[in-house]
């Protein structure tokens, strides 16, 4: 906006412990890790760098657009464009808009980036839950998954690797950073970009509802007058709920991932609800302790 | 604190922010936060949200604190300024074998030292509730419920109190998932200092508030008794020989009789003849003079001259004056023994109401105090030392001072590691909780660096001060100092 406020305002870069890069700029937290020769991981890095500077500010300018539900690709930054791309196929019956996809495209954008230098075996860009992941022959990688976004305590973990054909998990709730139409505690999607896995797991997570008087929802721009769900009821508190209650709010969530399964936009989805899990698709998962 | 709306972004209509912080430009409204979740509009004003806090004060002496360096601040911690990163929003370590948050080292008057910095999860966890009240809220050991669903129970009553022992990890893990969720909830809203109503069983509804005044049934308690019957006898008695013949401070425990009571017979008053309900103790000095109830003194005594069993003639004369009193002073009648030996109420003197007034103002206010008391001896000490038990000798022997968010806390005896802490003395927003449930809440370790070396702490994990506050400050939510707790870098006892 104005001179004085660049200082707290710019994009910020810093290495943190474990040698991983954290990328932040407004709404926008990356974290960032890539294994390879060091030379490779420090020019991925400077590479991660350049497609973070302007990235915020490019989305910015189109954020109207972004906003509305999907419609044209003209015109579009190439990382909006990863976020129409990553929603158009679930416009077909669902509300839905490219800021649906925002996060993981974001992750992709840097992740195309750092997985273009050569010697980088494997690497996450981590945009706050929604990952985008690159695996070379060989190489796998752990990931953490948490039941619930209210407090994000790692419950269980996912062992991916190169061949599986995944390429970005992501993670949406009710509770969560964005608004939801739905009352899960929290979806998990494994897709082929962190983009579509953002859209999959923001939709799959809006499906896991039933009508129910123990759950409150408000107008979305009660809450933020901006959003792009305009007056849809998004989910404020989720009270008690009957066992075939949470039972019919998962059945409603697992269908609908069955049917994204079947159109291959996603891997699999995990869905939790009041502790009960359902899995759609096939996850290789390993059950930490739970706290 | 400084208010950084009109620096950082502007009002709307309708109580909404434009935050500026970034070029998203969030329209933010009362009570929510924008997209990054690090600004929020709290009451019409731009607030940082952010994680861990630091607290800040002034070094010199008489200084003034500066809360915030009006966002110029360049990451460093200014010369003359101190920080305390505290434990709040500092996240948790999981496993806990790894490493707490932030290990910090900064010299303090000399000395090397290092403040282990973490979240705890404590499953064992509570709260115990003081309610300065003589009402009777219930009896010891009744259920407290929450929404019907059980979250503590009465225990005991302290002079001039009420206690209540809530959460605790029975009621948390070990009945049913939806009572360990409404006790969860209770418990962090004690902690936050929100209110919570209270039902107890066989008795009140209370609405507890740390630092505010209880309401019991609905009305709000103004001030605890000044003392027992027999001890408000004790302390006025010399003020009201001469004014009164016969003073009864009517009181749940013990009821006072002054010219029965030794007090009275030191001043040479003769005896009534009044003789009153309930038990004697010891001359003047009664017990059970009625129910437990929301009336007088903390009894069901609503109609005073009911405590009156009989006046024997032989000692009571006709223009006899008496003062009934509860202990507080807030209820009280005057009256005077007619011919037909019956009390009839009268004008109070103004003498009299002196001495009425004087027990009110020597009553303290009545407030609620919630005291958080949980157990963090288990493998939360495994992210300070990779030997534990070191940590807690440490402790024990007063070389490790323990903090919670930055505020003093009190180490139980015995063994484990049981702290109990005033939540009024934390800094705001300092409790979570996470689905299991527990609460989680900030904990710190402070100790000379060479003690943590030797009791085999993550030593190449120690940041320097400046580091963390450089690699953070941008981030951080800094606060002032709560000028009534010790610095805790200092010596924990002397």
């Amino acid at each position: 906006m104005t001179a004085r406020a660049t200082a707290w305002t710019g994009p910020i870069a810093a290495r943190l412990a474990g040698n991983r890069l954290h990328l932040a700029h407004g709404p926008i937290d990356l974290v960032i890790w890539a294994d390879g020769p060091s030379a490779s991981v420090e020019r991925a890095y400077r590479a991660a760098g350049v497609a973070f500077d302007g990235l915020l500010e490019s989305l910015v300018a189109v954020l109207p657009q972004l906003r509305a539900p999907v419609g044209s690709a003209e015109g579009l930054p190439p990382t909006a464009r990863l976020m129409h791309a990553a929603t158009a196929p679930l416009a077909v019956d669902r509300f839905v808009t490219p800021m649906a996809a925002v996060a993981g495209a974001v992750a992709d954008t840097v992740m195309a980036a750092i997985r273009a230098v050569p010697g980088i075996e494997r690497a996450y860009v981590n945009n706050r839950g929604d990952i985008a992941v690159h695996l070379t022959p060989g190489a796998s990688l752990e990931i953490g998954v948490v039941p619930e976004l209210r407090r994000p305590l790692m419950a269980a973990s996912l062992r991916l690797g190169h061949g599986d054909g995944i390429g970005g998990v992501a993670t949406s709730g009710w509770d969560g950073r964005s608004f939801s139409l739905g009352i899960a505690d929290a979806v998990t999607v494994l897709a082929a970009s962190a983009a579509q896995a953002d859209a999959a797991a923001t939709l799959i997570a809006n499906a896991v509802d039933v009508d129910d008087p123990a759950i409150t929802r408000v107008p979305a721009t009660d809450l933020d007058p901006d959003s792009d769900l305009g007056r849809l009821l998004v989910t404020t508190g989720v009270g008690p709920l009957a066992d075939a209650a949470i039972a019919a709010a998962l059945d409603n969530g697992a269908r609908y991932a069955q049917t994204l399964l079947e159109r291959r936009l996603v891997n699999a989805a995990m869905l939790v609800l009041e502790g009960r899990a359902r899995i759609v698709g096939r996850i290789r998962e390993e059950i930490a302790c739970s706290s | 604190m400084t208010d950084m709306t009109e620096r950082f972004g502007a009002r709307e209509a309708d109580g909404i922010v434009r935050c500026d912080a970034c070029p998203v430009l969030c329209r933010i409204r009362p009570g929510r936060s924008g997209a990054c979740g690090r600004y929020a509009n709290e009451n019409g004003s731009l607030v940082r949200t952010d994680p861990v806090l630091f607290a800040e004060r002034v070094v010199d002496e008489g200084g003034a604190l500066v809360p915030f360096a009006e966002g110029d601040w360049d990451g460093q911690a200014g010369p003359n300024v101190e920080t305390f990163v505290t434990g709040i929003g500092s996240g948790t370590t999981y496993p806990d074998y790894k490493p707490a948050p932030f290990i910090v080292s900064s010299t303090y008057r000399g000395v090397d030292t290092v403040t282990v910095v973490s979240e705890g999860i404590f499953s064992y966890c509570g709260c115990k509730v003081k309610i300065d009240t003589d009402r009777h809220l219930g009896p010891e050991r009744s259920s407290i419920t929450v929404g019907g669903e059980p979250v503590g129970h009465v225990t005991t009553a302290e002079y001039g109190s009420q206690m209540l022992s809530i959460g605790g990890v029975h009621h948390l893990t070990g009945t049913t998932k939806k009572a360990g969720n409404v006790t969860c909830d209770t418990l962090l809203k004690l902690c936050g200092g929100e209110p919570v109503e209270l039902a107890i069983e066989s008795g009140s509804t209370v609405v507890v508030q740390a630092g505010a005044a209880p309401i019991v049934n609905g009305k709000p308690e103004q001030r605890m008794r000044v003392g027992c019957g027999s001890a408000t006898v004790g302390i006025f008695a010399k003020q009201w020989h001469g004014e009164v013949d016969e003073v009864i401070v009517l009181d749940d425990h013990i009821t006072g009789v002054l010219t029965e009571h030794q007090a009275g017979r030191c001043l040479d008053m003769p005896p009534s003849g009044i003789r009153i309900e309930g038990r004697r103790s010891t001359p003047g000095r009664y017990f059970q003079v009625a129910n437990p109830g929301l009336g007088w003194g903390g009894t069901d005594i609503t109609d005073p001259f009911s405590v009156i069993r009989d006046i024997d003639r032989k000692h009571a004369w006709p223009g006899m004056r008496v003062l009934i009193t509860s202990t507080t002073g807030e209820d009280a009648v005057w009256c005077v023994l007619g011919e037909d030996f019956a009390l009839h109420e009268a004008e109070m003197p103004v003498a009299v109401r002196r001495t009425v007034e004087r027990i009110g103002e020597n009553c303290e206010p009545s407030l609620c105090s919630v005291l958080f008391m949980a157990g963090a001896g288990g493998s939360l000490r495994a992210g300070v030392t990779e030997n534990p038990v070191l940590i807690t000798r440490s402790v024990k022997s007063g070389e490790t001072r323990v903090t919670m968010g930055g505020a003093p806390v009190y180490v139980w005896p015995g063994g484990g590691i049981t702290v109990m802490v005033d939540v009024e003395r934390l800094p705001q927003r300092a409790f979570g909780y996470v689905p299991t449930p527990a609460l989680v809440a900030p904990i710190e370790f402070t100790l000379p660096l060479e003690l943590y070396t030797a009791l085999g702490g993550h030593a190449g994990h120690v940041q320097a001060l400046d580091e963390v506050v450089r690699s953070h400050g941008q981030s951080a939510r800094r606060e002032a100092w709560t000028p009534r707790n010790p610095w805790p870098l200092g010596r924990a006892t002397p």
